[in-house]
């Protein structure tokens, strides 16, 4: 099989649109949540969000009419959008824009989302309800199916070969990416852009995801410290919206175009808890087998990797997935560093485990694991680094990413600082 | 001009993005202003709720202009 390389970031999150923006806001421990002002919240439990910060597209905020003409917005529901922005974004920085038949045909989308479009699917219901059917757009359908991220991203750029979308809940992201590399490794495309991307900041995800008990609810005044994995005051995750795409590449074929590569994804494992809906296993044994599972691919023991970017979405679930970590890898748990960028972002559900993996790649990078902010008083002991509040710079040759969904569906990529 | 073709070529500005001036009776939807089929049905819809109307389906298919629009809604506009 061929080695397979990432040479194109891009996203949206609510730190900032763009790469850098995000990575230097997340670096500096900011935080992305915020109240949410823009619909009633007032009888919800959750009130609060990490939303992006629109405005004009300058000092970071997301103006969608970069991204995507005004008309074609109204078509679509925001998780189209941001895919949009992320893709563009990602082929941008690969410099990948084929022409020819034969590159268009070689390269594939393969860009998920765990929900897709609640927004308009919601108000469409409503708009059934009280005018009836003809008043239903054409664009209704096409403007929420999920697969239609990575449909609108293929016209916009050409883009002829595969063309896949991954719905796993909240391991969409990483899913997608480990996906898109399988289908690089066995030659069914050279180029596959991929991640994930989610905009589920509405009143009825909000409803829905409180009623399973899953959000933070204590910190309505305090949404900066919301989202605190491992810490003890935790109460549940902040929902966050945006997207991340990157450009999964043959080495082969980025040498020969000679562009740069970000890491190489050396090891992607997936398992299914067949537990709960909604909770994991307690033994953490879904993420203890897909974590091995990646490594087993990488060919690595569990000693050689440097970090870790957890699922950690500060709920109950925290401790199941470091006990997994912990079992994982014995006693070289000391030498690991092992952080929750969630604490900043949120959770962007389908686009979690994509934007984490590009934090894993930027890692690597700059050879920095990205703080876990809001780590005060952690809930349990662990010898593990869980980088409280400041990044720590250390040495960073492997990075794996943990993405774990509803539905007991679980998924961990390995990433390898590139050598030739 | 009638107001109503005014606030038809209006209509149709807004939901194709083109430029007024571009919006000429005789302009086709499809052609002309860059509609596909798709948005060739939602304008339907957007003269339907801006008329007051019901426009059926044998009679949307044969409104492939501004100008076709304008005569169907002159004749057919409550």
């Amino acid at each position: 099989m061929r080695r397979v390389v990432v040479t194109g970031l891009g996203m949206v999150t609510p730190l900032g649109c763009g790469v850098d923006i995000t990575w230097q806001r997340l670096l500096a421990g900011k935080s992305g949540a915020g109240r949410v002002e823009n619909f009633d919240v007032s009888d919800l439990p959750a009130k609060i969000a990490c939303q992006l910060k629109r405005g004009d597209g300058t000092d970071g905020t997301f103006n969608p009419d970069q991204w995507m003409e005004p008309k074609e917005q109204r078509k679509v529901d925001d998780f189209i959008i941001y895919a949009m922005a992320a893709a563009r974004q990602a082929l941008d920085d690969a410099d990948w824009h084929p022409t020819s038949y034969e590159d268009q045909c070689a390269s594939g989308v393969l860009i998920g989302s765990g929900i897709g479009g609640l927004q308009g699917i919601a108000e469409t219901a409503l708009l059934l309800q009280e005018r009836g059917p003809r008043r239903v757009s054409p664009f209704f359908i096409p403007g929420r199916l999920i697969n239609l991220a990575g449909g609108y991203v293929s016209i916009e750029h050409g883009l002829k070969g595969p063309n896949h979308a991954v719905v796993t809940a909240c391991s969409t992201g990483a899913h997608a990416i480990g996906d898109a590399a399988r289908l690089v490794a066995f030659g069914d495309a050279d180029v596959m852009v991929a991640g994930g991307t989610e905009s589920p900041i509405n009143r009825l995800a909000l409803a829905g995801f409180a009623a399973c008990r899953a959000l933070s609810t204590s910190y309505n005044d305090t949404p900066e410290k919301a989202s605190r994995p491992y810490d003890r005051d935790r109460d549940g995750f902040v929902m966050g919206e945006g997207a991340g795409v990157v450009i999964v590449e043959a080495l082969e074929h980025a040498l020969a175009r000679g562009a740069k590569i970000y890491g190489e994804i050396v090891g992607y494992g997936l398992s299914g808890d067949a537990y709960h809906i909604t909770a994991p296993s307690e033994d953490g044994d879904g993420a203890f087998r897909c974590m091995t599972a990646a490594l087993k691919r990488a060919g690595i023991t569990p000693a050689e990797i440097d970090y870790i970017n957890a699922h950690g979405t500060s709920t109950m679930a925290d401790e199941i997935e470091l006990g997994a970590v912990q079992r994982l890898l014995g006693n070289s748990a000391a030498t690991v560093s092992m952080s929750s960028t969630k604490s900043a972002i949120g959770h962007l559900l389908g686009a979690a485990g994509a934007v984490e993996a590009i934090f894993s790649l930027l890692a690597i990078r700059d050879q920095i694991a990205p703080p876990t902010i809001n780590l005060d008083n952690p809930s349990i002991e662990t010898p593990i680094d869980l980088v409280p509040h400041t990044p720590r710079e250390r040495q960073i040759d492997y990075a794996l990413s943990n993405s774990f969904g509803f539905g007991g569906t679980n998924a961990s990529v390995v990433f390898k600082r590139y050598a030739h | 001009m009638s107001d109503i073709a005014e606030r038809v070529k209006k209509i149709v500005a807004e939901h194709l993005g083109v430029e007024s001036e571009k919006v000429t009776e005789n302009a086709s939807f499809i052609d002309d202003l860059g509609a596909d089929s798709l948005d060739t049905v939602e304008l339907v819809m957007a003269f339907e709720e801006a008329f007051n109307c019901e426009i059926p389906d044998d009679a949307a298919e044969t409104i492939l202009t501004v100008g076709d629009a304008i005569t169907f809604l002159e004749k057919n506009a409550a």
